[in-house]
């Protein structure tokens, strides 16, 4: 499935759009960890938290849990939330 | 290989400046990790090739980066420090931070101490490439009490910072937690011991002085020249500690009041033990000492453009001398000056 990533995480991918796949969110994450390592704990605690100031959209919609099952269709966007000063 | 670099590490990333010889003349690669909060910037002293940066940013998650060639090129971390992850149904701590690194013993080549917020303390014996909790403290209940929450302390969390290795022995350590008193392990951090007595706490609130959740050291230092001499900045008042004594000594009350009896960064002369220099709003890193160090390099940490004045005081802290335009000073094999920002 389609993955769009956030400039802050360009470090990783070097593309603001991949592919990655995965039965639900939390699997997409490992298989994006697993191409850019890395990349899923700046997103991800080790809480499995997601972290204060990102947001996980599928299909245009806020991701409820790291659980949400995940088609291979579905788009995935990692969002920078507009924070700080 | 220059002779001099000073490593600076700031809220929006770090830079790396270098001198001659004679350090009249400078240059500067950055910035390094732009828009990164980099909490510290290290120097291997054992290789003097090895640096470890601390960095997080806005949005993303603490992470630590290493770079063999002076910051041409960087790797992360493979496993950065975090804690361990909680049972079902308990809310377990996450990293916010990485706040202080520290190359361990000169016999223990590779092997570094990390301090992070929330306050946890993490080790790794590959150079930086892979993090793991050390010792029991980051789970024991009582230590865990007086390390506090995100709501405790500094506003971006209290932080876990001054871990010090005595040079003599790599099983005897000290850190600060700010808040949460100073502590010293002699078993190689198996355990450790409360070291807050003469230290005092704020008056006025009921206070109980022999609880460490109400001690908040700023920074620690152990002098080069004297392994059994210890000063402290705390949030009230600044102390000298003489080993075996486990007694700190307020040495702040000889500070003139424009300084003040508390403080941020503190410095260490690498020779002498009865000079040390204190900064409560100094703004500039004069290197004040090792000019004739032909080794290379080190120092560094972020200077902070609210630092105004820095005071040096001598023997032992039992007067003050004059005030300079100092916040840090350059020694021999590592780090010296401390981040003014931040802690406490």
């Amino acid at each position: 499935m389609r993955v769009l990533i956030p400039s802050a995480l360009h470090s990783y991918t070097r593309s603001g759009q991949v592919e990655a796949c995965g039965a639900t969110l939390d699997e997409v994450l490992f298989d994006l960890d697993r191409q850019y390592p890395g990349l899923r704990f700046r997103v991800i605690d080790e809480q499995r938290r997601v972290r204060r100031h990102i947001r996980l959209f599928v299909n245009g919609v806020s991701a409820s849990a790291l659980s949400q099952a995940m088609q291979p269709t579905d788009e995935v966007i990692i969002v920078q939330a507009l924070s700080g000063g | 290989m220059t002779t001099t670099a000073l490593l600076v590490a700031t809220r929006k990333g770090a830079w790396i400046f270098r001198a001659d010889a004679r350090r009249t003349n400078w240059t500067v690669d950055g910035p390094l990790f732009l828009g990164h909060i980099i909490s510290h910037l290290v120097l291997d002293p054992r290789d003097q090739t090895t640096l470890l940066a601390a960095a997080k940013t806005g949005h993303l998650g603490p992470t630590i980066f290493r770079s063999t060639d002076w910051g041409v090129s960087w790797q992360e971390a493979a496993q950065p420090p975090a804690f361990a992850q909680a049972p079902e149904g308990e809310t377990g701590r996450a990293v916010d931070h990485i706040f202080w690194l520290t190359p361990a013993h000169r016999n223990e080549p590779g092997v570094w101490y990390a301090g992070t917020s929330p306050q946890g303390l993490f080790r790794s014996a590959d150079g930086g490439v892979s993090w793991a909790p050390f010792s029991s403290i980051n789970d024991d209940l009582r230590y865990r009490e007086w390390m506090g929450s995100e709501k405790d302390g500094t506003p971006d969390g209290p932080k876990l910072h001054s871990i010090i290795v005595d040079p003599r022995d790599p099983a005897h350590l000290y850190f600060g937690m700010s808040g949460g008193g100073v502590h010293e392990s002699v078993d190689g951090g198996k355990t450790w011991r409360v070291l807050i007595a003469g230290m005092e706490v704020v008056d006025g609130y009921g206070f109980d002085a022999a609880n460490p959740a109400f001690h908040d050291p700023h920074c620690l230092r152990l002098c080069p020249s004297n392994s059994d001499r210890l000063y402290q900045q705390n949030h009230c008042g600044i102390y000298r500690l003489d080993r075996p004594s486990e007694t700190w000594i307020r040495i702040g009350r000889n500070m003139p009041k424009e300084v003040g009896d508390i403080g941020f960064p503190m410095t260490v002369h690498p020779r002498d033990d009865d000079t040390a220099w204190v900064s409560r709003c100094g703004r500039a890193l004069v290197p004040t000492a090792g000019r004739r160090s032909t080794r290379p390099v080190t120092v560094a940490k972020a200077g902070s453009a609210r630092m105004r004045a820095c005071r040096r005081s001598r023997h032992g802290g039992r007067s003050s001398g004059r005030r300079c335009a100092a916040t840090a000073m350059i020694r021999w094999g590592f780090t010296l000056a401390r981040r003014a920002a931040n802690c406490g």
